[in-house]
Order: structure tokens, then sequence, then C-alpha cells
């Protein structure tokens, strides 16, 4: 019997990758998991689907929060059968994999984006007025992902994303 | 820890040493919280704090996944006997320099250690050290910051550096060590590197910070196994009691 197509597994994998589209980071609203880079491989196999995540930082405490939210974006998707949400610790979140779209994102939320190819010490430029008059004023911030600078241009502190 | 094929005693071991050294010292950090000498301390320790046991809950699954018992149960209900740690991390905070002091030493054995399992012929430790690494690194980046500050704020800070180095340095007899399986370690391949080779790479990356600011380096104390075999001291007994008190009112309770 030929399956129907709607609910092949070509067109469920589709339609899981839409589904964490619209999964928001817990402690970024304006972001998703997958504009952050965190979503390292979906398949599908006889309707049952596996979502694999990266973690950005080992210590997360958010990943519960994370996996029950990308079990309720799915539920109730037409045609899958099962899902399983695994964290993979096999390969390291980078700040590489943060999407354009994401970087965006996360500069008009007020956080700045992770300069790619640099030293750990360097400060990105303001998410707020753009200066690069920019420094480091704690490498580590409210969350295990993200540092704090300040901006000497428009004398506010500003959080980053740190460089991994 | 019997079933030597489901789980090769050299292994365990060494997974304890890791799991253990990251649980103490992120239970010291978690000790700053609200009390650190200003608000971007009190931040930044619980963050590291919040790396550290992220690292230890990472090794303590590799055990669980390895049969060996759950990971709360590696965690919390283990006596000082059968811990793996250094002696360096199960020591008291002390003053804001001897804080800084340790775990800067730590630090710097921590990137001494992660690249020797780096490429760990046990894959999921290699795999877990390549993105533990990573994170480390500010570690090592903030704790050498403040080393070098409270070098050079003043007489004071100085020389509670100085107090708090020689007090620590004492302790460093066990750091190094594999422990008890140390020659199988390296023959299998799960660490590169031996106790020897590790110290002299620690001394190496250490010399250029003492010269900078002026510290003589000491001499390396002759190498114990000590923690590596279960042999603590007494704020280790005082450590684990704290931390698991509320585990211990109700084990296998849910939150």
């Amino acid at each position: 019997m030929e399956k129907d197509t709607l609910y092949s597994d070509e067109a469920l994998t589709s339609a899981l990758m839409r589904a964490l589209h619209d999964v928001k980071d817990p402690e970024i609203p304006a972001v998703s998991i997958s504009e952050l880079g965190m979503v390292y491989r979906v398949t599908v196999a006889n309707g049952y689907g596996k979502v694999e995540l990266l973690p950005t930082f080992v210590g997360c405490p958010a990943l519960e929060l994370i996996r029950n939210r990308v079990l309720a974006s799915v539920r109730g998707l037409d045609g899958l059968v099962g899902i399983d949400v695994e964290f993979v610790m096999t390969k390291p979140w980078s700040s590489d994999r943060i999407t354009p779209e994401g970087i965006r994102k996360l500069r008009e939320f007020g956080i700045a984006a992770p300069l790619s190819n640099v030293k750990h010490r360097v400060a990105p430029p303001c998410p707020y007025c753009g200066a690069a008059d920019t420094e480091i004023e704690n490498l580590f911030g409210p969350t295990a992902c993200r540092a704090i600078f300040y901006c000497k241009n428009c004398c506010q502190p500003f959080e980053g994303m740190k460089v991994v | 820890m019997k079933s030597q094929e489901s789980h090769p005693s050299a292994l365990v071991d060494f997974l304890f040493q890791l799991a253990d050294d990251e649980l103490m010292v992120g239970h010291r950090n978690s000790e700053w919280l609200g009390v650190a000498p200003d608000i971007e301390e009190d931040v930044a320790f619980s963050s590291i704090a919040q790396d550290e046991i992220g690292h230890a809950t990472f090794y303590y699954n590799l055990l669980e996944e390895l049969h060996v018992a759950p990971s709360d149960v590696l965690a919390f209900e283990r006596d000082s006997r059968s811990r793996r740690n250094a002696r360096l991390v199960e020591a008291e905070n002390g003053d804001w320099a001897g804080t800084i002091a340790r775990h800067y030493f730590y630090d710097l054995f921590e990137q001494v250690r992660l690249s020797a399992i780096l490429h760990s012929s046990y894959e999921p430790l290699a795999m877990g050290a390549s993105k533990i690494i990573r994170e480390e690194r500010y570690h090592l980046l903030h704790m050498e910051t403040w080393f070098k500050r409270l070098a050079s704020g003043g007489e004071e800070s100085r020389g509670k550096l100085l107090t708090a180095v020689d007090a620590i340095w004492g302790s460093l007899d066990d750091l190094f060590s594999l422990g008890e399986y140390a020659v199988t370690l390296v023959e299998a391949g799960i660490i590169s590197k031996n106790a020897e080779q590790m110290r002299d790479e620690w001394i190496s990356l250490l010399q250029p910070t003492f010269d900078e600011i002026g510290f003589c380096l000491p001499r390396i104390p002759m190498m114990s196994d000590g923690g590596r075999v279960g042999e603590h001291t007494v704020p280790l007994i005082n450590l684990l009691d704290t931390m698991s008190e509320v585990y211990r009112l109700q084990p296998g309770a849910k939150w």
C-alpha cells in the first residue's frame, strides 16, 4: 500500500522543522530554538519523530522547559505517531550556529550577537546605538550563555551572547 | 563497582575524579552567593557554580549510562571515602584571595586535563570534553584576571594573595594524580597524559603569570594519591553533610 504522501516521513520532517521555528527560548522569548542553532537533527521513521537538540551550555537549567515546549508544539501534528526529544552532547553548540535572523532578533531584543572569530576578551558593538566603543563589564551574565557589556557611547549596560 | 565488562574499573574511577572535582568546586562556588565582594561576582560565581555542577551532572550521567547507579545517588549518597576529587577543591573557600587562587589553579588544571581527554578512547568523554573546555575557558579568563588584579592591587591585596598561594600550594600534591588505575588509564588511551606530564604542563602555563606579577614559583610538593584514592579532609565531610541535607530528608523526592 502506498502511504498517504501528506503523512509521509518527509512531509512530517518538514512539519516538525516548521513547528520548531515557533518554539521560543524560555529565557529569550524573541528568538526560537531554531534561530539559536540548537536544532541539530530532525528525523522521522514510520511516523515516529526524533528531535535532537544541542544545549548551548552543558549546565543549562532550561533544558527540561525546552523539551516540554517542543513536545507541546508538535503534539497533535497530523500523522505523527510518536515523538522523542533528545539533547545531544556529542557535538558542541557554537555561537556561530545562530542564524542571521536569530542575530537580528537578538539585537532587537537588546542582546548583542556574538562576534565570530574573536578572542573571548573582545566586546561586541552596542545593540542599542550600534557604537563600537564598548567594554566588558562581566564575562558572566544572567544565564550561562550571556555576558554583560557596557556601551561608552550611550552609557548603558547591555547583554551579549558569549562566543563559544 | 563490580562487573568488569560493563564498566571497567579504571574508567569508572576516572569519571568519579572528574565528576567529584566539578561537584565540590561547584558547591564551594555556590557558597559565595549573596556574599561575594560585589554584585558582579555574585553573578559570576553563581554562573560558574551552575556550569561546574552542569559538568558534574554530565559525568555522573555517563556513570549512570554505564549502569553504576542513578546520577543523583552518585552525587548525594556517596560518603567521603568513596569520593575521588582532589583535596584542593574540597577545602573551604577562605577569603577572596584564597578563593581566586584556588580556582585559578584548578581552572588551569582543567585546561590541561580536558585537553588530554579531547581524543579519549572513550568517545562520549572525548565529545563532552570538547564542549566543556569551551565553557571552562571563561572561568580561566575570569580567575586569571582576578589573580593579576589582586597581585597588583596594593600591599594588602598582594599580601593576602601571597598568603593564599602559600597556604594552597601544599594541597596540590594529589591534584595531578590519576589514582589507583593511573597506568591503565593512560595505556587504554582514556587520557593521553600521565600525572607528571600534566603537572609539568600546568607549571608551564602558570609560570608566565607568576613572572608577570613577580611571584616566585615554589616547588610543587611531592605527588601523592590523596583524594584520588579516597583520603580526604574534614572540610569534605562537612561539605557533603551540607550538600546532601535536603536530599536526605526524603531521598528520591521529585522537585
